[in-house]
């Protein structure tokens, strides 16, 4: 009840499409209600003038005329109805639409940790729609058809309370019915989500990885699973079905029975004469008019069930807190000069194991940390604490002196600027995903970066320049474009904290250069955190983190940590050297030189 | 300031314009027929259900005609409880009748969704990489669930619709043998709502277009948004986004206001017409009773028929914007599933015997599209158990060298021709040959699902020691058992709860547990953690053992063990040979190998040195 509640006042935000909603719905029920009253009086008058044995065609002109009247009068009414509900449910949807677009972009890692995509796109496009229908139908509909159903039945009482009475018996029976189905069917539908999720999950993940797929030539395999899901979906379908279909069988058959009930019982006080023919006539006109409203119970009930579950699903997500999130008053974080402290910082990802203990460490403004450490010790951990990708379980972080959960997250993150492994472009012009974090930036700043990011000669290949489409619609780009791409916009964004990681990947020993020129340029001036790979940002480093299960095992210069022999002296032997080259020390700096002359 | 958003809106129309344009198409219907063939019997069922449940619905008012003017009039209370009776009777069989269609219609309805759902990804799964390579994942997947999920708007409405016009059928018959003119009469207004429908119909399907069309854009906004929410979030780009979004959702909301109003506009016309019957049927039935012409119970039962004659028309066109939104996505599925796969196994591929490991190309070209070649007369050949390396600067041609040896993509005929034991690769089908060989890419890709599913992805005979076996050579297994749940650990989407050197060596056992003839590296080291990276070299050894290997890689320092190294240039190979043969040849790779090895330590300089750091510094 409490979804429906919310779903109401999501709806009642609009409310003079609300007011015109119900009164045009008011409307057309009046106008439905006369009608057969004056049919009545139709039948009662041509038995009239048959008994009479006199014709009056101008009475029965005008009563032709008043009906034709208010039959169009009902239709006008209809569609403000129609419309006004269709509209006021499209006002809704556009607003759960914007409210979750909103909600789940600024929802933090750890929920996107959790939720997959292919998820929280069937949410936002079929509960949506669920959502919507119940406002179109089940709450502008539903009063209409509730209307509708007791003036029927409080004028059948009022023309005869026994046969009244008789009919309307049956609407305990139907209720109790209905009730029953109510909570079959919601729980159906539940599960009805829940599978297409599991579907969407399976197709979005296979086309994603198709080079995967298609590398171990498992489109049966893929099949197979999707099968899996498409036939639970199927299934579920069928069983909603069965439950509906038995309630919907059952109201037409109670109508039915109730017409029978009134030509019967009716029929025999016409007979007797304590009825006229136009009283039976409007008896079983208004006992016809029951009929839609008894009839859509069924498909109502569903509908009620469905939206609960959609809405259920929707203000999950609506609801969900991002777990980073400003304090009340948190202040502006002016541009930092770039002093990084983390004191004492514990964290440990929802429900698992601790990922990093003890974290203390500084970096002062313009200096370079590198990070070392196995895969899992926790190097990313220790930089998405600082533009609180996650906040700290314990400890804390301070950028010039300032704890960063007391800062506003925006201004915060402003000062960091992440150049990631893994690039993701939008589908949007090369400028707009170089200007990404500042949509506003002049073409000049713009190219100015991409220069500096050695972008330039991409650019010059590309038809349309910056204007060009890249992402997944567009050009595709190499990864070391990609990666050069990232450099341009962390430099438009010119903070004075960098972070970057240091695998050049998909960088060739040509490209690799450019790659090199473009981070030298970027790095210049900043405060970097490298996520190291590599011996030449270890060695210019002013301090070595290695982090081993969450602590810092060892930290000091490159020189010193190579002197102490621990850890270190480890990696750098078997990681670092081999990848450089293993047989730099045969290489002597003649060589090289000689080499380089060349 | 909405930037993107607004302009990548036309390219996207004007390909469904295409679709939108051929929206009322016979076509869809003919090809769903074929889809329902399997469930005949059943189908045979719902039909004949809904003919007796439409029957005795229409009965109703006829028999309360019967029961006014043969038995109420007459006074003929014994006769009035008989037919009472056969009410009943008839209201118990609409029950059974109703109830049956239902359930007939949905299991023929879901069984035919099923099939379309599992044909249409059973054809993606026939669409070869270049077809990935064009197409975007949403489309796909839009079309999948979304035209699918439309498509089933239609069987359940085919139903209603089809139901409705039986019981206009009926009703028709049912007035004319009540009273040929009035019943004529009645039915006078018809030919107007057929020419008011057929007017209508072009502006609806004009407005339903731009709703399909901008909620595409407003789907696809999303999902970008989602996928790309950590660079968002980096960028504090939500602002902006939030914006921009609003655009295209309140551009998706006008569509349907301006498409609702045309569906709904129609009912007051329909309303007219009902109105007009109505007051035709009162004023000349009126008439004719007081003749005595025509029997109260009959008028009766003729505005009981004249309200429920408009009732399927009604339902008819609010039915109708959701009939053509079921068209065009029926469409677009067929035009999905008509797309014919570029490469397809050759009438009479045979299967690809157990291999044993020679692969060849022999002078082979390959160009994408009408681009210039990216593949220029290669010849290269590794001998089984050989590990060949490609080198070369980027867009040398490595990936594509590999996509055909994979098979991803197929050498045209006439174009050279990819061998394997001396096998024209296209002269086998591709599955055969592809389970006996393994690729690990640069960019690992798990599925959800746990470690164990992920291992032995597609090879569910792999046993556990053997899985356990792969796991350990690539120096995963530790990792693996530290997790609380080990192998059985579920991971979440494309392995989020493993790092990415983590999700590379998982990727690396799996390649490696199916024990593949042919293991193809597709820079698999590139995108890894030194510490991975050296793992990974340490075991590489003894995982090419025995195998023909073909490893691409950049970092020049991980391919100098291979027995041949094959250097690529725009496309040629330049160079071939062992390292110390090409060093001392002193060409393209005695070159790059230097810029690998000068340029990697000093490119960055050392803090406290000038610029360049040319120097040697770096060397104990």
């Amino acid at each position: 009840m409490d979804i429906i509640l919310r779903i109401w006042r999501l709806m009642a935000r609009y409310r003079w499409w609300l007011v015109g909603a119900y009164a045009t719905t008011l409307g057309a029920l009046a106008a439905t209600l006369v009608l057969p009253w004056f049919l009545g009086v139709a039948v009662d008058r041509a038995v009239e003038m048959f008994q009479a044995g006199h014709v009056s065609t101008g009475a029965l002109l005008w009563l032709g005329l008043l009906l034709a009247g208010l039959t169009v009068l009902q239709g006008l009414l209809h569609f403000g109805q129609t419309y006004t509900a269709e509209a006021l449910s499209q006002y809704v949807a556009y607003d759960l639409r914007d409210r979750f677009y909103d909600r789940v972009q600024r929802l933090s890692f750890e929920f996107h940790d959790r939720h997959h995509t292919g998820n929280l796109m069937s949410r936002a496009i079929s509960d949506v729609e669920a959502v919507r229908v119940f406002v179109a139908f089940g709450l502008l509909r539903t009063p209409y058809f509730a209307l509708l159903f007791f003036t029927s039945s409080g004028i059948l009482l009022w023309l005869d309370w026994r046969l009244g009475l008789m009919v309307i018996g049956f609407i305990p029976l139907l209720l109790l019915y209905s009730i029953r189905t109510r909570s079959e069917m919601r729980s159906i539908w539940q599960r009805i989500s829940e599978r297409m999720g599991e579907l969407s999950t399976v197709l979005q993940e296979n086309l994603t990885g198709v080079r995967v797929v298609k590398a171990f030539a498992a489109e049966r395999h893929e099949e197979r699973k999707f099968d899996e899901k498409n036939v639970q979906v199927a299934e579920e379908s069928v069983r909603a079905t069965r439950v509906r279909a038995s309630s919907t069988a059952v109201m037409v058959m109670v109508f039915m029975l109730a017409m029978a009930l009134i030509l019967g019982y009716g029929g025999s006080r016409v007979i007797n004469g304590e009825m006229t023919l136009g009283d039976l006539t409007r008896f079983l006109l208004y006992g016809q008019g029951l009929v839609f409203p008894v009839r859509m119970i069924g498909w109502l009930v569903s509908m009620f069930a469905r939206a609960v579950a959609s809405g259920q699903r929707l203000f999950e997500v609506l609801d969900a807190e991002s777990a980073v999130r400003d304090a009340p008053d948190a202040a502006e974080m002016p541009r930092a000069k770039g002093h990084v402290r983390f004191e004492d910082v514990h964290f440990s990802y929802a429900e698992r194991q601790p990922a990093l203990q003890g974290i203390s460490f500084e970096a002062k403004p313009g200096q370079i940390v590198a990070l070392l450490g196995a895969p899992g010790s926790g190097k990313s951990t220790v930089v998405n604490l600082l533009p609180r990708f996650y906040d700290v379980t314990s400890g804390k972080v301070t950028i010039d002196g300032r704890d960063v959960s007391e800062v506003a997250v925006e201004s915060l993150r402003r000062n960091v600027g992440i150049v990631q492994q893994d690039v993701f472009l939008f589908s949007a012009s090369l400028r707009d995903n170089i200007a990404y974090g500042r949509p506003d930036a002049a073409m000049a700043a713009v190219e100015s970066a991409a220069r500096t990011a050695q972008l330039h000669e991409l650019v010059a290949s590309l038809k349309d320049g910056y204007n060009t489409e890249i992402g997944e619609r567009g050009v595709n780009l190499s990864g070391g474009q990609r990666q050069r791409v990232a450099i341009a916009r962390a430099l438009l964004l010119d903070p004075p904290i960098l972070v970057l990681d240091d695998s050049t990947s998909s960088v060739d020993a040509g490209t690799e250069a450019l790659f090199r020129q473009a981070m030298e340029s970027l790095m210049k001036g900043r405060t970097t955190f490298v996520i190291a790979h590599r011996l030449s940002s270890v060695r210019r480093a002013d301090l070595v983190l290695v982090l081993k299960d969450g602590r810092i095992a060892e930290r000091g210069t490159h020189e010193e940590l190579l002197a102490r022999g621990g850890l270190y002296r480890q990696i750098y032997e078997l990681q670092l050297l081999p990848r450089e080259r293993k047989d730099e020390r045969r290489w002597t700096p003649a060589a090289a030189a000689q080499g380089a002359a060349r | 300031m909405i930037g993107h958003h607004a302009m990548r809106v036309p390219s996207r129309a004007e390909q469904d314009d295409e679709l939108f344009g051929a929206v009322y198409d016979p076509r869809v219907v003919r090809r769903l027929l074929p889809y329902l063939r399997p469930y005949r019997k059943l189908l045979a069922v719902a039909v004949v259900a809904m003919l007796v449940s439409t029957g005795t619905g229409v009965a109703v008012p006829w028999l309360i005609k019967i029961g006014i003017d043969s038995y109420i009039a007459t006074g003929d209370l014994g006769g009035l409880s008989w037919l009472i009776g056969f009410f009943v009777a008839n209201a118990l069989v609409n029950w059974g009748a109703s109830y049956a269609q239902q359930i007939a219609m949905e299991r023929v309805g879901q069984g035919m969704l099923y099939r379309l759902r599992r044909d249409m990804f059973a054809h993606l799964q026939r669409q070869p990489v270049s077809f990935y390579d064009r197409t975007e994942v949403g489309r796909l997947i839009s079309r999948v669930l979304g035209d699918v999920g439309q498509l089933q708007e239609l069987a359940s409405m085919a139903v209603i619709v089809l139901s409705d016009f039986v019981s206009l059928i009926a009703i028709v018959v049912a007035m004319l043998l009540l009273d040929v003119k009035l019943g004529l009469l009645a039915m006078a207004v018809l030919p107007i709502l057929v020419a008011v429908m057929y007017a209508w119909q072009p502006f609806a399907r004009r407005s339903f277009v731009r709703v399909r069309r901008a909620i595409s854009v407003v789907n696809s906004d999303l999902n970008e948004n989602i996928a790309g929410v950590r660079v968002v979030q980096g960028l504090n780009r939500q602002d902006h986004n939030r914006k921009a979004f609003d655009v295209n959702n309140r551009e998706h909301l006008d569509a349907n206001l301006s498409a609702t109003a045309l569906s709904s506009g129609l009912m007051p016309g329909v309303d007219l017409l009902t109105g007009i019957s109505l007051g035709l049927a009162i004023y000349f039935g009126g008439l004719m009773i007081t003749e005595g012409a025509l029997q109260v119970g009959v008028l009766i039962a003729f505005v009981m028929y004249v309200q429920r004659f408009f009732d399927p028309v009604r339902n008819l066109t609010m039915q109708y914007s959701q009939l053509q939104r079921s068209m065009a996505s029926g469409a677009r599925i067929f035009d999905l599933l008509d797309t014919q796969p570029d490469m397809v196994d050759a009438p009479g591929a045979k299967d690809m015997p157990a291999i044993k490991g020679e692969v060849e190309f022999r002078d082979v070209s390959f160009g994408y599209g009408s681009g210039p070649d990216a593949l220029k007369h290669v010849d290269m050949r590794a001998r089984p158990g050989e590990t060949v390396a490609v080198v070369g600067p980027s867009g040398a041609g490595k990936t594509t060298l590999a996509s055909l040896l994979m098979r991803f993509r197929d050498v045209p005929e006439g174009r050279g021709a990819v061998l394997v034991d001396g096998m024209d690769v296209r002269q086998v089908k591709r599955d055969s040959l592809v389970r006996q060989m393994g690729m690990v890419l640069q960019e690992p890709f798990l599925f959800s699902g746990t470690i164990r599913e992920n291992i032995k992805y597609n090879h569910a005979d792999v046993s556990d020691d053997r899985m356990v076996e792969a796991t350990k050579a690539v120096g995963a297994h530790d990792f693996v058992m530290r997790l609380e749940k080990g192998y059985d650990t579920v991971l979440q989407e494309r392995g989020g709860n493993l790092s990415q050197g983590q999700r590379q060596l998982i990727s690396f056992a799996r390649a490696i547990a199916a024990d593949p003839r042919i293991l193809v590296l597709d820079e698999a080291t590139a995108s890894v953690d030194s510490h991975t990276e050296a793992m990974v070299q340490a075991a590489l050894k003894k995982l090419l053992e025995g195998r023909t290997a073909v490893v691409i890689a950049h970092r020049l320092s991980t391919v100098r063990d291979a027995d041949r190294i094959v250097v690529l240039n725009s496309g040629r190979i330049v160079e071939e040979g062992r390292h110390p043969e090409l060093m001392a040849r002193d060409g393209l790779y005695a070159r790059l190998y230097r810029m690998n090895f000068e340029e990697s330590p000093t490119n960055w300089p050392v803090r406290d040195e000038s610029g360049n750091g040319r120097s040697g510094n770096g060397r104990e």
